[in-house]
């Protein structure tokens, strides 16, 4: 075809579309000046504080400490309000400790005897769940004695109950509201965002400032950081209802009440039950690490045994912690399974038998607690059959064995990986002018998320100056981003693989499940069991703590990138990889997007509970702000300088994702087949 | 050709009685919804140009119309016509901008919440295309749920459950859950949970859209039957013209929220208002619709007057036999009055399709476009 061929050759050129977006120049300029400045300012404005040192604006919080402590008892605002929560909680606190933990005198004995709590929480299993995680819940409470950490870990269940009551009591109605309200929702969206972006760190010191530290203020701790769940998912699942079933309803005339409570609330259950789930697992992270304000259980054992080195001990405890999440997780899916269930295939035999087996439960239940009372090993868990000691020596002989043997190999890594990574971006961010440091972030922000991001960010960091932490928090963030890029290529790997077979997403969702439902605290212990303390250790920690959220966010969006888009690229020829990276990828770009903010927000938590095991900086200052009077000023500037680094990295990546959703709409994985049948034309 | 020519039918007769009488009623969405209602400015403006000015989606434009008593009034047009929100206005699911609703002589648009409740509970129930059935109820109360909320006790509302169960066909499947039945057997169960509370009228929404085609057949039959047997007024809404056809007594058809043309089926067949309703019926068999009433022609000099008769009512196809027996065209009778004849040529001229010249619009250039359409 040689006209064809002419006229394409003389055919004004198509622009060439541009394969490097304008923002990577940018930021590569950035990046080039930042690099300058590091080699020509190293050292100078780089505003440094010693861990010792502190500002007049810390000094100056001190103060508001000591005159809260002085005057709490005079001062109207505390005695009215503050302090007749602490009491109403403290004394539902007690109601649950005294029940399985201590006697009303103080004796470290359940009321019950420990017996009677295995009983007990075993039959309340078998009520609400079914056999099996009656019998995991036996085990696991069983298990709790034989690691010799009964008390503690009663104190934690007891705790952990205190704060799901009063989380629920708060928040289903907060969460019914937002679902009928839209205007309540549109309030109440923004707020429960911003809370899930705290690290649980930092409600710490300011709830310890306004209620003192103890049983009390750990469970209102707990309870700010796990009733956004419920709300959120009781509102979300009233929301969900589909019109099309409220809209029946009303043609039958319900009233406002009836569409509630016949309507709405049992189609919204099953979401609701799974904001139950996540407060759940939510409240007893968060009691774990309310340990830092004399919140008393086994995150305190874990805290002491981190702090002093003691890794056999600090793994006993996490353990039982993890038993802990792993009963807890069991026994409210099963609730909501069962739920489920008996309103569909109850029938009145069914319903006499069962009421009939836990009628004689509880029968054995009143035995327990009767023996209890009358046999001291039925009371207090037996000393000779606790194992928790000698297992936590052993490993602490395991763990010096193996850092001794690989130590060639866990030293070279950390070593290397300090040397190599850590050190010389640290030195980058902290090292620069400060000035230099804030305008890299800058162009990063404007680019990656716009004005708006960049204009959040700038204040952000002005408030980090303000509040003296410059240096601590470029190295909280150093750690941070570090761990972030780890996490994201994993998850990258991990969630294509598992978004692309259905096999892998099988075998791998119930692990990631379960390591997403564990509090913090738990990864620190095995790799400061591995590596010692170090900021490489945080660092370990917060990718394995992080990367569960974002292979699954990961996975999600791969899986649900159109099956069209995919057999298209296909058919077309395309391998394996060229349908990965080219369309696959593309189009989960917001996924990816929200992955990483996610993981973010994970990472950054994570590195600031490494301030327990040497990640040292924004951490540490919070830590040791609870442990030191002088230092309670710093702690809580660390507290705010965390909160002001969250947002900054939360705004920029949410803005990220909400340009990636612009450019690729989210698609459906397969046509909706309860669609009507199309209308003619 | 026009509507006014069809007023007769248009509304009901003064002496039967009026199930639902609506007038000038509007539904615009948007935050100027008032303002577009009222202001006489935006008259002559289309829907279209009334959403790029406004931003406001005209629904339903100064609709009127009655339901007679025992009637099956048919709402006909094409997706986003507005049909659903017209039906949602009877008991204002859909809040109407203006005009009146009466419902048995009775103003909607004035009743309080628990008044209106009262309406929706046991005089006008509604039957909708994607079921709306409770998924956490079995089919015995679903069906019982309207009667709860009235307060019903379990016993009465469970023998009223049953018997509509019996009436719809759903014998056996009480303890069914909806996802556990074929969409049919769905629908069944959503128009027993409207007769449950034995209503004055039944609205219908689309209910057989999302049905198979031989599922819907029998659905049509049913409510067919249904009607026969209990006489209760309907109001049917519906994008299909041979449903409607099949089951109106009088069909409405609309167009961008705006009434096009009411009348009985062979009316708009016979004499479609404009090219829209001549588009819309032209693949209809029309020998199977029209009446003689539409085929006759001027009684011819010297007909002889003992040859057979007709009445106009009689549909073509059944006209058939008798006007190919007859060697004379086949006079027709209303009443007793003789209004013309029709002869072998009338018949095939209609089952050829070929419309007489006052009604043929064209409308054959456009046969292309529509093939295919309206299933
Ligand atoms: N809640 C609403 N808000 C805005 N526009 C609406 C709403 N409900 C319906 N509409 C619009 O009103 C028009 C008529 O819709 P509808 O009554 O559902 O038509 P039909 O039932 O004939 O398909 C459509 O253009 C639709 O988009
Ligand atoms: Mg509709």
């Amino acid at each position: 075809m040689a006209v064809t061929d002419f006229r394409r050759q003389f055919a004004p050129r198509p622009p060439r579309q541009r394969s490097i977006p304008r923002g990577v120049y940018a930021i590569a300029v950035a990046l080039l000046v930042w690099f300058v400045a590091w080699r020509m300012f190293n050292g100078v404005w780089t505003l440094p504080l010693q861990s010792a040192e502190v500002t007049p604006l810390h000094l100056w919080l001190n103060e508001v400490n000591a005159w809260v402590r002085d005057n709490r008892d005079s001062n109207v605002l505390f005695v009215l309000v503050f302090d007749s929560i602490r009491i109403g909680v403290g004394a539902v606190a007690a109601l649950f400790a005294q029940l399985f933990v201590q006697t009303d005198v103080g004796l470290q004995l359940p009321e019950i005897g420990w017996l009677g709590v295995v009983a007990l929480v075993t039959w309340v299993a078998a009520a609400v769940g079914n056999y099996r995680v009656a019998i995991l819940t036996a085990v696991g409470f069983t298990a709790f004695g034989v690691l010799g950490v009964f008390t503690e870990a009663m104190w934690t269940f007891a705790l952990t109950l205190t704060a799901v009551l009063f989380s629920v009591a708060i928040g289903l109605p907060l969460g019914i509201w937002a679902g009928v309200n839209k205007r309540v929702n549109g309030i109440l969206t923004p707020i429960l965002d911003f809370m899930q972006t705290l690290p649980s760190f930092v409600y710490l010191a300011p709830l310890a400032l306004l209620f003192l530290i103890g049983p009390a203020s750990a469970v209102i701790a707990t309870i700010i950081y796990a009733v956004p769940p419920i709300i959120r998912l009781t509102a979300h699942g009233i929301r969900s209802v589909p019109a099309t079933i409220a809209e029946a309803a009303d043609s039958l005339g319900v009233s406002k009440r009836q569409r509630l409570m016949t309507v709405l609330l049992p189609l919204a259950r099953n979401s609701m039950v799974v904001g139950l789930n996540q407060t759940v697992m939510a409240a007893l992270a968060m009691v774990t690490i309310a340990a830092l304000i004399a919140g008393p259980g086994l995150g305190q054992l874990v805290v002491q045994a981190l702090q002093s080195l003691n890794v056999g001990r600090a793994f006993v405890a996490g353990f039982a912690i993890v038993v802990m999440a792993i009963v807890l997780d069991r026994v409210t899916t099963a609730a909501s399974r069962r739920a489920e269930l008996s309103a569909r295939h109850s029938t009145p035999l069914r319903r006499r038998r069962r009421i009939i087996a836990l009628g004689a439960g509880l029968l054995v239940v009143a035995a327990a607690v009767y023996l209890s009372r009358s046999v001291l090993a039925a009371a207090r868990f037996p000393a000779e059959a606790a194992v928790g000691e000698a297992l936590g020596a052993r490993i602490n002989d395991v763990s010096a064995g193996f850092q001794n043997t690989f130590s060639v190999f866990t030293a070279s890594l950390k070593d290397g990986f300090t040397i190599r990574v850590i050190n010389p971006f640290q030195g980058l961010l902290t090292a620069t002018p400060f000035l230099v440091v804030m305008l890299v972030i800058l162009v990063i922000a404007v680019t990656v998320g716009g004005i708006r991001a960049a204009v959040i960010s700038t204040i952000c960091l002005l408030l980090i100056i303000a509040v003296g932490l410059w240096e601590d928090a470029m190295i909280t963030l150093a750690s941070t981003l570090i761990a972030t890029v780890i996490t994201m290529a994993l998850a990258l790997a991990v969630g294509v693989i598992m978004g692309r077979s259905d096999r892998v997403d099988r075998w791998l969702r119930p692990g990631l499940d379960a390591a997403q439902t564990m509090p913090a605290f738990v990864y620190l212990v095995p790799f400061l069991g591995l590596f010692g303390p170090s900021r490489f250790t945080a660092i370990v920690a917060a990718i394995i703590y992080a990367a569960p959220v974002a292979i699954k966010i990961i996975a999600e969006g791969i899986a649900h990138v159109s099956a069209e888009a995919v057999e298209a690229a296909q058919s077309t020829g395309a391998s394996p990889w060229q349908t990965i990276s080219k369309v696959q990828i593309p189009l989960a770009a917001s996924s990816i997007t929200l992955a990483a903010n996610q993981g973010l927000i994970y990472v950054l938590s994570m590195v600031v509970v490494g301030g327990l095991v040497g990640g040292g900086a924004l951490g540490y200052a919070v830590v040791a702000g609870f442990s030191q009077n002088a230092l309670f000023g710093k702690g809580l500037a660390a507290g705010v300088a965390i909160v002001l680094l969250g947002i900054m990295l939360d705004r920029i990546t949410q803005a990220a994702v909400a340009r990636r959703r612009r450019i690729v709409p989210v698609t459906r994985r397969v046509r909706d087949v309860t669609a009507p049948l199309p209308v003619t034309h | 050709m026009s509507a006014t020519t069809l007023t007769p039918t248009a509304s009901a007769t003064s002496d039967t009685a009026v199930d639902f009488a609506v007038r000038n009623l509007w539904k615009v969405f948007g935050a100027d919804a008032q303002r577009i209602a009222s202001d006489p400015s935006f008259t002559g403006h289309s829907a279209a140009e009334i959403l790029e000015e406004t931003g406001c989606v005209t629904a339903v434009r100064d609709i009127s119309f009655d339901v007679a008593h025992g009637e099956v009034f048919v709402v006909m047009g094409l997706s986003g016509s507005g049909k659903s929100t017209l039906v949602r206005c009877l008991t204002r699911l859909i809040e109407p901008t203006s005009g009146q609703v009466m419902l048995e002589g009775q103003d909607i648009m004035k009743l309080g919440a628990k008044e209106l409740r009262e309406v929706r509970r046991r005089r006008v129930s509604m039957v909708f295309q994607h079921f709306g059935l409770l998924p956490f109820r079995n089919v015995l109360d679903n069906i019982a749920f309207g009667l709860e909320i009235r307060g019903i006790g379990t016993a009465a509302r469970y023998e009223r459950a049953r018997e509509v169960i019996d009436l719809v066909g759903l014998h056996g499947y009480e303890e069914r859950f909806p996802d556990q039945l074929s969409g049919g057997m769905q629908q069944r169960v959503g128009l027993a949970r409207a007769l449950a509370s034995d209503p004055d009228v039944l609205l219908f929404d689309e209910p057989f859209s999302a049905l198979d085609p031989l599922i819907r057949r029998d659905m049509q039959a049913e409510v067919i039957r249904l009607h026969r047997d209990m006489g209760k007024t309907m109001v049917f809404i519906t994008h299909d013209l041979s449903e409607a056809l099949k089951l109106g007594d009088r069909i409405l058809i609309m167009r961008n929220g705006e009434l096009v043309q009411i009348g009985t089926g062979d009316e708009l067949v016979g004499a479609p208002a404009d090219d829209y309703v001549a588009d819309f019926v032209s693949d209809v068999d029309r020998t199977q619709v029209l009446t003689l009433r539409w085929v006759v022609a001027p009684v011819p000099e010297g007909l002889p007057t003992d040859g057979p008769g007709l009445p106009a009512t009689t549909v073509i196809v059944d006209a058939i036999p008798t006007v190919l027996g007859s060697t004379v065209p086949v006079r027709v009778f209303d009443g007793d009055t003789l209004i013309g004849v029709v002869d072998r040529d009338a018949i095939l001229r209609e089952i050829m399709g070929v419309k007489p010249a006052a009604v043929r619009h064209g409308g054959a250039s456009r046969a292309g476009a529509r093939a295919g359409r309206v299933g």
